[in-house]
């Protein structure tokens, strides 16, 4: 029962809470729509968290849509195991790097005292989720080898079965907790999208690079 | 040719006291608010000086502004995509501490301390985490030249003085300023502008001024390093960057912008300018030193017939057009040629020019002795105040161009002091003019303006047509009842 409630049911309530939130949130309140920065207040601790923390999870959750979006191709790829260990290693060091990052990130936010007054209590349940996610990814990628392998045959046909409305809980339901935990708290971010600064993650600034250098508006043409 | 109108702005630095109320006027009107604290949409800076933020013209330290690379202009952050990448920590970015930290003291404990045995003291707190805080620095710290062997000695415009130029400077009795009162100079090259990711920064058509869609930004703070004046400024309780609006909505009412209408000394001149759009990027790829005249050049003769034409067809209303023809800016920077734009060489084209100060340069002889005109003009290589330095605020560099403006600016004192004073000869007169190239005329035109004039000649506010823009998008009526005071939503997060 609670496997179905947390792996057939959250999901979708995670998935309305972004889809209806983020729409809510985008035409209602879009000054609101991006991550407040405080590099303003303090600047080079931060260098030290968003720098490698960006970049590292952009990498790591492309390899998670990936394995997702094209499970053959990617089961392929890491058929040979040079590249399977190739990716394995990259991904662990990628995370660790993410982890040590992230405890940079929140430990800036606790000790300075300019950076605690533009904080938030959703910044906190943010940071604290963010950081058990990479925590956990770690942890599955170090004691449970070869997840790269593994995915594929349990979270890519899990989640495609919430894609196409048929709930399959068991592939999740026979996974160690700390599997569990790790999917049932990327639903839980999916959920804390659009009522937090994570928000952000929709605004990126494509047009940039195509338009042009200068900008003239007029009220009357 | 594609004429744009611009409204642009005047400050005769000789005329400027120092008072800050400029200063104060707009901090009352825009930036009293949380998060904004410690923003001076206007500021007044004594140089030499470092300024604010701290020496905001090293561009090695902020990389504001253009740089030629190759055949076209880019911005010194580097290109569009270096720019995006730096997007989660722009490494260019001042901090706060560039400003300083707004403070506060806690005036109650003056009342509401216990009896004791010394004098209650209201503590310093910082306006941002509301704790006891030590001040290292607030606005216009070095006013004055305050801590000059600090703040003077490492403007920027001072190190790249030769050594005996800055021995000159600082030598006892020798010592000199000005203040440069400085806005945002609404550029027609703007950096920031080409610096925002998110497209949120836009220059007006109908009257030039750049403003920040609220909206739109996305707090990514790229317009904060482009810019080479320092004039964006991130809002850190908002996470939104905000800067001059040139005070649009009085504009908009006919009005003078706060800064401009509390002037006290009576320095700031408003006006439109009329210039082509289409000769922007070759006027912002000239060498450093032919700048100046290369902007010069770009504005257009409010009063030449196929300039009138062309700005008819581009769309400029006919009042406007007949505003720039009464524009004092015009006078000062094109016809007159005295007026000069700050730091040129940053390549974003700045709307608002500067008459550079006369007092510095001539008080070093003593007026009694000094009769011969020819030593007035000696004098300037020699100053107190360096050419040299005031070539680097105005001119690129162009020593050249900054001694044809004194030598007119002597002129106009010159024949002046022959008609108030009268110890002067008329053909000690005469010869002033002719180095100055100046007719007597237009003396006494500069000096009417720049003394005698009223607040409708100094500030030329063009009409700015907003009923047409209102009649274009609803009816009038209704438009009436739906505005007024307060906004839409405050300008707060709540997410």
């Amino acid at each position: 029962m609670t496997d179905l409630i947390l792996f057939g049911v959250f999901p979708y309530i995670a998935v309305t809470l972004a889809g209806f939130g983020g729409i809510y949130r985008y035409a209602s309140d879009r000054y609101s729509l991006s991550s407040q920065s405080s590099q303003f207040l303090e600047s080079r601790m931060l260098f030290w968290g968003t720098v490698p923390w960006h970049f590292t999870i952009i990498l790591i959750l492309l390899a998670h849509l990936l394995a997702l979006l094209f499970p053959t191709a990617w089961g392929t790829l890491l058929g040979r195991p040079l590249r399977l260990y190739l990716l394995e290693i990259s991904g662990v060091s990628l995370g660790l790097v993410a982890v040590v990052s992230m405890l940079v990130l929140i430990v800036r936010r606790a000790i300075n005292q300019r950076i605690t007054t533009v904080t938030t209590v959703i910044d906190w349940v943010l940071l604290a989720a963010l950081l058990l996610q990479v925590a956990t990814g770690v942890y599955i990628a170090v004691t449970l080898r070869w997840g790269s392998l593994w995915y594929l045959h349990t979270a890519t046909p899990w989640l495609w079965s919430l894609v196409k409305l048929d709930p399959q809980v068991s592939y999740m339901a026979v996974m160690p907790a700390v599997v569990k935990v790790h999917a049932v708290n990327a639903f839980f971010l999916l959920a804390l999208l659009p009522f937090s600064r994570l928000i952000h993650m929709i605004s990126v600034p494509l047009a940039y690079m195509g338009r042009s250098p200068q900008v003239v508006v007029w009220y009357r043409r | 040719m594609n004429i744009r109108a611009q409204v642009s702005s005047v400050f005769h630095l000789d005329k400027c006291i120092g008072c800050h109320t400029c200063s104060i006027a707009c901090k009352n009107l825009w930036t009293d608010r949380k998060g904004v604290e410690y923003m001076w949409w206007n500021n007044v800076e004594t140089k030499p000086g470092t300024g604010y933020p701290t020496q905001w013209e090293n561009q090695e330290k902020y990389r504001g502004g253009w740089e030629k690379k190759g055949d076209r202009l880019q911005l010194r952050l580097g290109g569009r995509g270096g720019l995006l990448g730096n997007i989660f920590h722009n490494p260019r970015l001042p901090t706060m501490d560039d400003y300083y930290e707004p403070f506060t003291y806690r005036y109650g404990e003056l009342t509401s301390a216990p009896a004791g045995n010394d004098q209650p003291t209201a503590r310093p707190v910082s306006m941002i985490s509301g704790r006891p805080m030590k001040i290292e620095a607030g606005p216009n710290w070095d006013d004055d030249l305050s801590g000059s062997g600090i703040y003077a000695a490492n403007d920027p415009g001072v190190l790249q003085l030769s050594r005996e130029q800055r021995a000159q400077m600082f030598a006892v009795e020798r010592l000199v300023m000005l203040y440069l009162p400085r806005i945002c100079n609404h550029c027609l090259n703007a950096a920031c502008l080409a610096g925002c990711p998110s497209g949120a920064i836009y220059k007006r058509g109908e009257d030039g001024i750049v403003l920040i869609n609220q909206d739109k930004c996305r707090g990514w703070r790229m317009c904060v390093s482009a810019c080479p004046y320092k004039k964006t400024y991130y809002g850190w309780a908002t996470g939104k960057s905000e800067k001059c609006v040139l005070c649009y909505p009085r504009l908009e009412v006919g009005e003078a912008p706060a800064c401009f209408h509390s002037c006290v000394g009576r320095i700031r001149y408003l006006g439109v300018l009329l210039y082509d759009a289409d000769r922007i990027e070759a006027a912002a790829m000239q060498d450093d030193k032919d700048l100046v005249a290369a902007q010069r050049q770009i504005i257009l003769d409010p009063f030449d017939p196929q300039v009138l034409a062309a700005a008819g067809k581009a769309g400029i209303a006919e009042q406007v057009l007949e505003a720039a023809q009464r524009s004092p800016v015009y006078l000062f920077v094109k016809k007159w040629q005295i007026a000069l734009p700050l730091h040129p060489e940053f390549r974003t084209l700045p709307m608002l020019f500067y008459v550079p100060p006369l007092l510095p340069v001539v008080s070093e002889e003593h007026l009694g002795t000094q009769r011969l005109v020819d030593d007035y003009f000696t004098t300037l290589e020699n100053a107190r105040l360096p050419l040299q330095y005031l070539a680097g605020l105005f001119t690129g560099g162009n020593t050249e161009e900054i001694k044809a403006v004194y030598r007119k600016l002597m002129a106009v004192r010159i024949q002046r002091r022959r008609i108030t004073v009268g110890d002067l000869s008329e053909s000690e007169v005469a010869k002033a003019r002719e180095l100055g190239e100046v007719s007597a005329e237009q003396i006494e035109a500069i000096f009417r303006m720049t003394a005698l004039t009223s607040i409708r000649q100094r500030i030329v506010v063009p009409p700015m047509l907003r009923e047409q823009a209102i009649e274009a998008g609803m009816d009038p009526e209704r438009h009436k009842q739906e505005m007024g005071f307060g906004s839409r939503r405050s300008p707060k997060r709540r997410w």
